[in-house]
């Protein structure tokens, strides 16, 4: 922006253009304050406070009222010419090439600011400041809540006696019975017997598959009959802390998916179609006899089957994305999962 | 010559119903200027023999205030929440859904309109995305209106697909997981992307809350504003003639020799095929 250099007149002849606006007057805010008195004295003592706040507004009126119309009624406006302080020679502008005004103009510091450039700094700076302090909670609102306290549910699928040796069931359970039948999951157990590990100790073994299909996370169904007639054992219901949990037996061939056609093993190994992976598993714990969910992880493949199977386990990723391989390092950095 | 003579009755009622009609018209301009712009718009010059193929854009543009208005009147009566009721153990969402079809008068027809609408809607974008592409009407100075029109595009398509959950029943649900994974096989930021749309880990109420102001709120606004930008460059820029323009895409021989400038343009502006309307000063072309 040039900064301009008017001569005393041109800046007196501007000024008399401009004289069309209403003169600034100060009473609007003592009636703003008297407003705000009678509001609060609503609130605290309407008769006195409130009273002392109208007399205030009505004289503050009066007067504001009293210098709008001045100009209406004709009287002489009295406007104080602005006052600027003449700047030095120079001041606040490059000098001139000598050619164009004969003269060199002694040289200018560098650091000068003019007025407008201070103000068109101010402007940007305070609205870059404002806008931050309005953004920025905003904007965490919107993206954080997504990504922190991401809680872990348990669920509890009943005694460990539920499940017959070597029996597969499709089990049907609500994860967060707060959020009700939008949280209903379905899991393929079967009951692998204990495991003795090298030091003696035995412990349950279960094969918890999740049916959520690693290619784009459909439903994944059991290929096999269900039900008492084929398998020989009884389908129950069962009531726990996670609500109504159903427990279907079934002879798993296979899984298959209704979506893109992916097909797995009874282990969860992909042996068809466009699923990347695995099925995943699900984490488990015996608390009190009790057969415990806890949160999935991720599986390249089962080697093996049952108890004696070997397990390429991996962190939760999402359906479709490589855990193994070279394709893992597209997804470097996981979201925060329970 | 007129003969002066008395104003018959007939023509001072005339007279006055024309000022009657004027005033008000002659009020906004005088403050606004909008009726000198709207007038500017509807007259400005285009190339003789434009094409009714030229018309899709507008159509497109129909199409979208169609869904806008709909979509308005929708979302008096969807109600969108995850919780069960309680009388019936069905989804709020899904039951208000129901209720827009079977019970709200009319609710049938304007939700069909909305639902079929989509469809037109995404159809007309493309065709008039297939115009343009045919007649090169990308090419310079028009490139920043491809642009747009690819982000319109991305935008309209990014209201079907959260348009879609808000209905919350089996297909709707599994159409979503799917689209939301898709989302989330994306390379290193996916699966962020993926978690962000779900409102988590597991897509649930927050998921349908969150389209659904995404939906009717932020995508249409965007939109919106971007068709404000589309429209600007149409109106600056002038229309393409057809590729097979006789006009020779308006180079009259005399402006030949000496390319004029533009004003705010400091260099020669090089002619691109099928460009008439844009040599035209501001009023419009002669
Ligand atoms: C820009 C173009 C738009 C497209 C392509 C679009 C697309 C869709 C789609 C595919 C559905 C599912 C329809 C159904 O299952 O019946 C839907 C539903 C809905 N849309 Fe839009 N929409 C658009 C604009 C809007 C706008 C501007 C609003 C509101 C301001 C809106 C509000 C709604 C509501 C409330 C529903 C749920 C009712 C229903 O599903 O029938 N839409 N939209
Ligand atoms: S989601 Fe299972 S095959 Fe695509």
């Amino acid at each position: 922006m040039e900064p301009e250099q008017p001569s005393p007149d041109t800046e007196h002849e501007s000024l008399h253009e401009e004289q069309h606006l209403p003169p600034p007057t100060l009473w609007p805010i003592g009636f703003a304050i008297g407003i705000v008195v009678v509001l609060v004295g609503l609130v605290i003592n309407p008769e006195l406070i409130s009273s002392i706040g109208a007399v205030i507004a009505i004289v503050f009126g009066f007067l504001w009222a009293r210098d709008a119309t001045a100009e209406l009624r004709g009287q002489p406006l009295v406007v104080e010419p602005e006052r600027r302080e003449m700047r030095e020679a120079g001041e606040g502008m490059t000098a001139p090439p000598a050619d164009q005004q004969g003269v060199a103009l002694p040289p200018v510091p560098e650091t000068a600011v003019t007025r407008s450039r201070f103000l068109e700094g101010a402007t940007l700076g305070l609205g870059g400041v404002i806008g931050g302090l309005i953004t920025v909670p905003v904007a965490g609102f919107a993206l954080l809540p997504s990504f922190l306290s991401q809680k872990q549910h348990k669920v509890d699928l009943g005694p460990l006696s539920t499940f017959p040796l070597n029996k597969w069931y499709i089990a049907t359970f609500t994860v967060d019975p707060m959020q009700g039948e939008v949280s209903r999951r379905t899991a393929f157990i079967r009951n692998n017997g204990t495991v003795t590990d090298s030091k003696g100790n035995a412990s349950p073994s279960f094969t918890i598959i999740s049916n959520r299909c690693a290619h784009l996370g459909c439903p994944v169904q059991a290929n096999g009959p269900t039900g008492q007639k084929f398998t020989g054992n009884p389908s129950i219901t069962e009531h726990t802390d996670n609500g109504r949990v159903d427990l279907e037996s079934v002879l798993p061939a296979g899984y298959g998916c209704p979506c893109h056609g992916g097909q797995y093993d009874p282990e969860g190994n992909r042996i068809a179609g466009p699923p990347v992976r695995a099925l995943d598993r699900y984490a488990f714990e015996v608390d009190n006899g009790r057969l415990i969910l806890l949160s999935t992880y991720s599986v390249a493949k089962v080697v093996g089957t049952g108890a004696q199977a070997k397990i390429y386990k991996y962190k939760q990723a999402g359906p479709g994305q490589h855990v193994d391989g070279p394709e893992q390092w597209f997804y470097p950095l996981q979201p925060p999962h329970h | 010559m007129a003969v002066r003579r008395k104003p018959t009755k007939a023509e001072l009622r005339r007279q006055r119903m024309e000022e009657l009609v004027n005033f008000p018209l002659d009020w906004l301009e005088e403050r606004s200027g909008l009726i000198g712009g709207v007038r500017y718009f509807l007259f400005r010059n285009v190339p003789a023999d434009v094409n009714w193929m030229q018309t899709l854009g507008s159509a497109a543009l129909t199409a979208f205030l169609v869904q806008a208005i709909t979509g308005v009147i929708l979302a008096m009566y969807y109600v969108p929440s995850a919780a069960t009721d309680p009388a019936t153990g069905k989804p709020v969402a899904w039951e208000s859904i129901v209720n827009i079809s079977d019970g709200v008068f009319m609710g049938w027809l304007v939700r069909g309109m909305h639902r079929w609408g989509a469809s037109v809607f995404i159809i007309l974008m493309f065709l008039h995305m297939g115009r343009v592409f045919l007649f090169g009407a990308y090419k310079y100075p028009r490139e920043l209106n491809w642009i747009i029109g690819v982000l319109i595009l991305v935008m309209g398509m990014m209201e079907g697909f959260t348009g879609y959950l808000l209905p919350w029943d089996q297909t709707a649900y599994w159409a979503t997981v799917v689209g939301i994974n898709l989302n989330g096989t994306a390379p290193f930021l996916g699966p962020w992307l993926a978690q962000f749309l779900r409102g988590g880990q597991e897509i649930g109420g927050e998921t349908l809350t969150r389209f659904y102001s995404l939906h009717m709120l932020v995508i249409p606004g965007a939109i919106m504003a971007l068709i404000g930008l589309h429209l600007y460059l149409v109106i600056r820029l002038g229309v393409t003639s057809p590729p097979w323009s006789k006009d020779a895409a308006g180079m009259e021989p005399e402006q030949e020799e000496e390319p004029r400038l533009r004003p705010g343009l400091t260099r020669p502006v090089p002619r691109p095929a099928g460009a008439s309307a844009l040599q035209a000063e501001p009023g419009g072309r002669e």
